[in-house]
């Protein structure tokens, strides 16, 4: 077998690799919003208010001292 | 991080590039007005010696608009939306805004100068990839700084999800940083051989078929994270804005995305459909080329969409019909790209002018129209004036769009003829026509190009003067506007 045909069968599995990957990707979205865990869409709104007072989504501070008060 | 006490955000660096955006969008395209004029009356090839023939021009062309206009945009539009959409003012921190300025002077002063040494005839020869070795470095600085200043804004945000925006500005950063690397590993020929020839020459490091399978894994990747991901990352944020429509759907977006980023990258072998490189790798090339419709279709669909109800808008705003018509040619290019990638359809379009014209109905009418009405967006806010001219800008908006479809009509009609009159053969197989056959048919497609040229450059001179109008005397705004940009 040349480096060739090597190639190609290398580049046939990442592929199928990749499409799996995908497709887990795409269920694991749709499953974690219908099972209530995550709300991507609430994320369109950060385009909509964006000023610098403005409340943000998912606060970063607050998210961290979150962090440090569980560990 | 500090306090967002009476905080503001910080434009000098979005208004610096914008600046920069104008100036080379006026000089890449006037230069495309003249090479098209020459390519239709040869005779215009010597008006200024060497320096103003179409092998010195077209370099010039490409590169001013990529690496000039379209980057610039790019970086105007994330020192402005990276700010908003992290909720966080770059001027909070000193570093980043050093960083930034030193950016703006290195890229500017090394554009002109990257842009005189193509005039001067400094050339790799590599489409899209001529700038010589010591502007390669100067490139590859630049792009360091940007990428750092994208993650210091990030590392110090106060909004801990990333927009999808954002996503795509750091696809950009990420894509054309490796794509530029690989493909300009080169061997300063001066260095090397102990003195012999100029300093400034070098030598590609592959040879033949790999020189070629990595020019254009480089070259259609160029358009994927040039042309594509940033301009997608704009539309994702000026579009919602503009409309107050958040995007119809997130999570599509975020499909789009990842669809995006594992397809193109293998789509580039369709540049070499029917040449010297591994049959299996020119399938893979039109196999991902088709595929690719789904992710682009994906983004472009979701944009539609996120106008759902608000239709009218339509009418009344026409930055909205900018971003709406964008998108509309995002779907048309990302269709024709995939059919002269089948191996059938590529047998008569490859090295036809029908490759020109699906290039450019993509920059003119969807990364062009996407950056201006990006332009249009942030002037008023970033000078707090409302746009000069609403009548100027229908006008312009109605100038362009009959320029890029006489562009691409002319070039899709061009291109077939010309494929179809080189493989003609007679009934002994003889091949019925010489290439001068081919030129004088060509003529007036050509001529009706050149004429495109010229009114979508008309069009750019118009949008400069009503931004450069809106800066200097515009009426002045009280107040940021929320949605809508408020026009004269």
């Amino acid at each position: 077998m040349g480096i060739s045909e090597i190639q190609g069968y290398a580049s046939f599995v990442m592929t199928i690799f990749l499409v799996i990957m995908l497709y887990g990707y795409i269920m694991y979205l749709y499953r974690s919003e219908k099972r209530g865990e995550r709300d991507y869409e609430k994320y369109g709104n950060i385009a909509l208010d964006d000023e610098i007072t403005s409340t943000p989504v998912e606060d970063k501070a607050a998210s961290q001292r979150h962090k440090e008060e569980n560990k | 991080m500090q306090s967002n006490a009476a905080l503001e955000y910080d434009y000098s660096l979005a208004k610096k590039f914008t600046f920069l955006t104008i100036l080379f969008g006026f000089l890449g395209m006037l230069v495309g007005t003249i090479i098209a004029a020459q390519m239709a009356f040869p005779e215009l090839n010597y008006l200024l010696g060497e320096y103003g023939t179409f092998s010195r021009l077209r370099p010039i062309h490409t590169n001013t608009v990529v690496f000039g206009f379209t980057v610039s945009g790019i970086f105007a539009t994330w020192f402005y939306l990276g700010q908003r959409v992290l909720k966080v003012s770059i001027a909070e921190s000193k570093f980043l805004m050093v960083l930034g300025n030193i950016q703006f002077w290195l890229y500017f002063v090394g554009a002109l100068a990257a842009t005189v040494s193509l005039l001067l005839g400094y050339s790799t020869s590599k489409e899209y990839a001529q700038y010589e070795w010591p502007f390669d470095i100067v490139v590859v600085l630049i792009w360091v700084l940007w990428g750092v200043s994208i993650m210091g804004l990030i590392g110090i945000r106060r909004e801990k999800a990333l927009y999808i925006s954002v996503w795509y500005y750091l696809a950009c950063f990420l894509g054309v940083a490796m794509l530029y690397l690989f493909n300009n590993m080169e061997i300063p020929t001066y260095f090397v051989s102990g003195g012999l020839g100029d300093p400034l020459h070098s030598v590609s490091m592959y040879a033949g078929t790999n020189d070629a399978l990595v020019q254009w894994w480089y070259g259609h990747n160029a358009v994927a994270f040039g042309f594509t991901v940033p301009i997608v990352g704009m539309i994702y944020y000026f579009l919602p804005k503009e409309s107050g429509q958040a995007i119809y759907s997130y999570k599509l977006s975020l499909l789009s995305f990842w669809g995006l980023m594992f397809v193109y990258l293998w789509a580039g072998s369709h540049h070499l459909l029917w040449s010297t490189v591994p049959d299996w790798m020119q399938t893979m090339g039109s196999a991902f080329s088709v595929v690719l419709i789904l992710p682009s279709w994906g983004s472009a669909i979701n944009m539609l969409l996120t106008m759902k109800g608000e239709w009218n808008q339509l009418t009344d705003n026409p930055l909205i019909k900018f971003m709406v018509l964008a998108s509309t040619f995002y779907m048309l290019s990302t269709i024709e790209g995939p059919i002269q990638a089948v191996k059938s359809v590529n047998a008569i379009a490859h090295f036809t002018d029908w490759i020109p014209g699906h290039v450019h109905d993509g920059v003119l009418g969807w990364v062009v129209f996407m950056i201006m009405a990006a332009i249009f967006h942030m002037v008023p806010r970033m000078f707090k004036r409302e746009i000069y001219s609403k009548k100027l800008m229908e006008a312009q908006f109605w100038l362009q769009t009959t320029a890029v479809v006489l562009y691409f009509t002319s070039m899709w009609i061009a291109g077939i003829t010309q494929g179809m009159m080189w493989r003609a053969v007679d009934e002994y197989g003889n091949l019925m026509y010489s290439f001068i056959d081919t030129v004088t048919v060509l003529h007036p497609y050509y001529a009706i190009r050149a004429l495109s040229g010229v009114l979508y450059l008309t069009g750019f001179i118009m949008f400069a003067y009503n931004i450069i109008k809106t800066m200097t005397s515009g009426r002045e705004l009280t107040e940021e506007p929320q949605f809508r940009t408020p026009m004269a």
